[in-house]
């Protein structure tokens, strides 16, 4: 790997969000184990270098639409973890209002269009939202997450080619971690490079080693700029889910050693290394930094315990508007 | 007012929405040049341009998710879905997204679009262009249903979906596209969530919708020589119900026949009737609820087997005068 030549600040952005997510998700496994939290959640840990990555490569008013492994998305989009910890224990200060939980976080004001619970569910609605920004003429792009799994829906196929003929300025990402839920990749499409399917809908196919935030960051830049003037573009974020498809999941469909050796390839790890390496940071000013994003997740612990449930009287609110 | 068709009341409801709002666009298989299917839309590409009226592929998950996208980020889509059974491959959109996303944002997002969709029987389309699934999606808070029966109505229960900041689903029938009616030329609204008594009378009711209500109204005339007069209520919107009117009107008559084209498993002459049940208007019946509705089976597509699938108007005035027995 050559030199980075990412600013300071955005590489400090971009570490400290991916530490905020694994520890935020850490947490949410210490709660799910303890029997402190019910519901269920999909924990995004080994994968944060993708979401964290696209979104610091993001402007304010770009969109997102996100999965139901969606904690990194939220925070790399600059969600406030006290919120998003206060919907996990389903407060009412949370993002939902204690009406959501974990897969279906919004905050339309930072561009997340929010979490999805059906897998391809919102790949056409990034696509309408990119409607939206070329239609008033908005200089935005929707950034589409999914993954692997989500390329064997309809929508996928219906949304690319859609986007494709209109030109649309979308960057869709598939997260790919191998696995859809228990079934690996090699089961479930014939295909080694999901990036191949753009060619079906004429347009560009790239991938990326989802586990090296740089690269991650630079190609999403270099993307924005793409999708404006030539409409849609696939990438292809080839990564892995060290954790369970959901917090009941038992791993039996595969290999401890698997999972060893993508722990190797662990992409806050590698982060830290290139940093100290080419002398970006020293060692204290990560520390530092680490420090920050603790703190920041048990200042979310507290907002979250310290917060009141939803009144029983606002069951039938927002159901219209 | 002036008499036109139910297809053009429709179109001039969406141009009229569209020429005074720029965020309103329509998307669609065909819509453009072709004009639509049921050449509802013949003409609006031409005078509203291709960017606001937008043919489609063949993708109905697409076309539906895409208008969610759009509703959420500040226009106001009207998709049409060729034919109301196609909706099935649009439903996770509709189901899952549009109606859900305001409340498990927690009150964060308006989806301000309206699926517009033909809708019925009659056609010689036989079982998948043919249905009436109306029902399925008054099961889903956070969706509003609305079936219109006239010129009139069709038009300013449009105008007012158009304007909702909810998803609305417009259930538009194929068999009165080319019925006329009178419409004012002027502006007006039609409520949404509003029933509306198509005939007055005081012996018995019929609470229908849709392509019904003309059947019904020839049934109730018809009986009115004989001396027995029909209430015929339309609901026009299906969901919210207007529950009141429906009440009234079987409290004032004490006797009531629900109908409706869609199958009678399910459909929503059910729910209708558990309303009546529910209510006050349970103690003033003299004789049971009934309902008269399609059978329970695929629409079938030899001529004389389809057009007795559903109601006929003998049905209607047979079993009427049962209930007043």
């Amino acid at each position: 790997m050559g030199k980075i030549d990412i600013p300071k600040g955005k590489l400090e952005e971009i570490y400290y969000k991916m530490l905020l997510t694994r520890l935020f998700e850490k947490k949410l496994e210490y709660f799910f184990s303890a029997g402190m939290l019910h519901g269920t959640t999909h924990l995004y840990i080994g994968e944060e270098a993708t979401a964290i990555g696209v979104c610091c490569a993001l402007d304010k008013d770009d969109q997102i639409t996100s999965t139901h492994r969606g904690h990194g998305h939220c925070i790399g989009k600059g969600a406030d973890v006290k919120l998003m910890m206060a919907e996990m224990f389903g407060k009412q200060t949370g993002y939902c209002k204690g009406k959501g939980g974990s897969m279906h976080i919004a905050d339309l004001e930072i561009g997340n269009l929010g979490g999805n619970g059906i897998v391809g569910g919102g790949i056409p609605i990034a696509v309408g939202a990119a409607l939206t920004t070329q239609y008033k003429e908005l200089d935005r792009v929707v950034v589409c997450f999914f993954g692997d799994g989500a390329t064997n829906q309809g929508s996928f196929h219906e949304s690319l080619n859609l986007a494709s003929i209109w030109k649309l300025p979308v960057i869709f990402i598939c997260e790919n971690n191998l696995y859809g839920m228990s079934i690996p990749i090699e089961n479930h499409m014939n295909i080694k490079d999901i990036a191949q399917r753009a060619k079906s809908y004429g347009i560009p196919g790239k991938i990326v080693d989802g586990n090296n935030v740089f690269e991650v960051y630079n190609t999403v830049l270099e993307a924005k700029s793409y999708v404006k003037q030539n409409g849609p573009i696939l990438i292809e974020s080839k990564t892995y889910r060290i954790s369970g498809h959901s917090k009941s999941d038992a791993n039996v469909y595969r290999t401890k050693e698997e999972i060893e050796q993508w722990k190797k390839k662990d992409p806050i790890k590698f982060m830290k290394k290139k940093l100290l390496e080419q002398k970006i940071f020293t060692q204290e000013q990560l520390e530092t930094i680490e420090k920050q994003a603790a703190q920041e997740i048990e200042v979310s612990v507290e907002f979250a315990n310290n917060s009141p449930y939803p009144p029983l009287d606002a069951i039938t609110d927002d159901v219209y508007a | 007012m002036r008499e036109i068709i139910y297809a053009q009341a429709i179109k001039e409801a969406m141009c009229e929405e569209m020429r005074n709002d720029p965020d309103i666009i329509l998307m669609g298989e065909d819509v453009g040049l072709y004009g639509g299917s049921f050449e509802v839309s013949a003409g609006m590409l031409e005078e509203f341009g291709k960017k606001r009226v937008r043919d489609t592929p063949i993708s109905e998950a697409a076309i539906a998710g895409c208008a969610v996208g759009a509703a959420v980020t500040g226009l106001r889509p009207i998709i049409e879905i060729m034919f109301s059974d196609f909706i099935t491959i649009a439903l996770d959109q509709i189901v899952n997204q549009a109606a859900k996303m305001r409340y498990m944002f927690g009150g964060k997002a308006k989806v301000p679009m309206v699926m517009r969709t033909p809708a019925g029987s009659g056609t010689g389309a036989a079982a998948q262009h043919s249905q009436s699934l109306e029902a399925w999606l008054c099961h889903i808070p956070g969706l509003k249903v609305v079936v219109p029966s006239t010129p009139y109505d069709a038009k300013g229960l449009l105008k007012a979906a158009i304007r909702d900041d909810n998803p609305v689903c417009f259930f538009e029938q194929k068999l009165l596209y080319r019925k006329k009616g009178m419409v004012p030329e002027g502006e007006y609204i039609v409520p949404l969530g509003k029933a509306d008594i198509k005939k007055e009378g005081k012996d018995i009711s019929i609470i229908t919708y849709g392509r019904m209500i003309p059947t019904c109204l020839k049934a109730a005339q018809d009986l009115e020589k004989e001396g027995i007069s029909v209430e015929v209520v339309d609901i026009r919107t299906l969901l919210p119900m207007d529950k009141e009117t429906v009440i009234q009107s079987v409290q004032k008559t004490g006797r009531v026949l629900i109908v409706h084209e869609a199958v009678q498993t399910g459909g929503f002459g059910g729910e209708i009737a558990a309303v009546i049940a529910d209510s006050d208007a349970f103690f003033y019946l003299d004789a049971p609820i009934k309902r008269l509705c399609g059978l329970d089976v695929p629409i079938p597509y030899s001529p004389e087997l389809e057009k007795n699938v559903v109601p006929t108007e003998p049905e209607i005035k047979a079993a009427l005068k049962r209930l007043l027995i």
